[in-house]
């Protein structure tokens, strides 16, 4: 029923989602590659939706909504493509389906001093078949790790792409995204066709 | 209570005691329901479609139309009225079913890991850097 024909006038919505803890620089990330300021939607939580958790704990100020950041970038007059800053920890999973449905894909955020809060949304991408890469955000250049240190913390495969990245960056951040782009091309694509069109 | 009774049935175990102040007011805004008269998803998309309302609409479903001039997402709606997106996608509905907003949900066959659209966000990004 919501479906209308003839409305070309609408552009597809396509979107990512970048993932990861509090504080790891999700709506840093959102902001510096969306062309317009970071939006912010919230979603209210029900007791139905956090099982027997009980909500005064970590996150106070989140009691009762859940706010997501999300950004857009105009790919086409066809395409929209918009990037949800979305909370990793397992209690908002039950955002994560409508989030996730439909997602060309994913990028965790990782934050190398405090690595183990992105297991949750790596679990959960692997777990619905969402393809990820890591993004580690670099903080403090004193605490450098190397991917493969990465890789072996949170237990990824090794086809899962690790780089680096400062989210404040527009060149930076944006580099993700396309490095996110090409794995998928790389997962989706058996054809030879990009091996003389895209750049290494 | 300000405003017309709710309609439906408001399932009041579903919300957070400690919440009535923050919820109160959405509540309201949705007349008292909680789930929207059809799907709408934070990426449907929406655009007014100019046709006369005969009913009077309320302040938030005419600030919801007046946000739909163009072709925009749920979420962008949302966001601008600062109102939950359950809330927003029943007033949103309301206006769909007034025949005030045309809708249209992402297309549950598209798929996005379609290796053309995936070349084309590609070629995008990289005329960002
Ligand atoms: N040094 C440094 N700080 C960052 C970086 N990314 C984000 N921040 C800061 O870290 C804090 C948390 O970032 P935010 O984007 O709000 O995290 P979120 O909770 O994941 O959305 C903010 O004060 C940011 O300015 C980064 O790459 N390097
Ligand atoms: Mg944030």
């Amino acid at each position: 029923m919501p479906y209308k024909e003839g409305s070309e006038f609408f552009s597809t919505a396509l979107k990512l989602l970048i993932a990861g803890g509090f504080g790891v620089g999700k709506t840093t990330f959102v902001g510096t590659v969306s062309e317009i300021a970071p939006l912010r939607t919230e979603e209210i939580l029900t007791t139905a939706s956090i099982g027997t958790d009980d909500l005064s704990g970590v996150e106070r100020k989140s009691t009762t909504t859940v706010a997501m950041d999300f950004g857009r970038i105009t790919i086409s007059s066809e395409y929209v493509l918009y990037l949800f800053g979305t909370p990793g920890q397992e209690r908002f999973w039950f955002m994560w389906d409508e989030l996730s449905n439909g997602a060309i894909g994913a990028v965790v955020l990782a934050d190398t001093r405090r690595l183990e809060d992105c297991f949750a949304a790596v679990d959960f991408f692997e777990s619905r078949g969402i393809d990820f890469l890591v993004a580690v955000n670099e903080f403090d250049p004193d605490y450098r790790y190397e991917p493969g240190d990465v890789r072996g913390a949170l237990d990824l495969k090794p086809e899962i792409p690790v780089i680096f990245c400062d989210a404040r960056d527009r060149k930076s951040a944006t580099g993700v995204l396309i490095s996110l782009i090409k794995y998928l091309l790389e997962t989706h694509v058996d054809s030879p066709s990009l091996e003389n069109g895209a750049p290494a | 209570m300000p405003g017309t009774p709710p309609r439906g049935t408001p399932d009041d175990e579903h919300w957070f005691d400690d919440a009535a102040g923050k919820l109160i007011r959405p509540y309201t805004v949705s007349g008292g329901r909680t789930e929207p008269t059809m799907r709408m998803e934070l990426l449907s998309m929406v655009m007014a479609t100019g046709r006369p309302v005969h009913n009077q609409l309320g302040p938030d479903h005419s600030m919801a139309l007046g946000l739909c001039a163009e072709a925009t997402t749920v979420a962008e709606i949302a966001a601008r009225l600062r109102l939950p997106a359950v809330v927003t996608k029943i007033l949103l509905c309301d206006l769909v079913d007034c025949g005030a907003v045309d809708t249209r949900a992402p297309d549950p066959l598209a798929d996005p890991t379609n290796p053309a659209v995936l070349e084309t966000i590609l070629n995008a990004l990289q005329r960002r850097l």
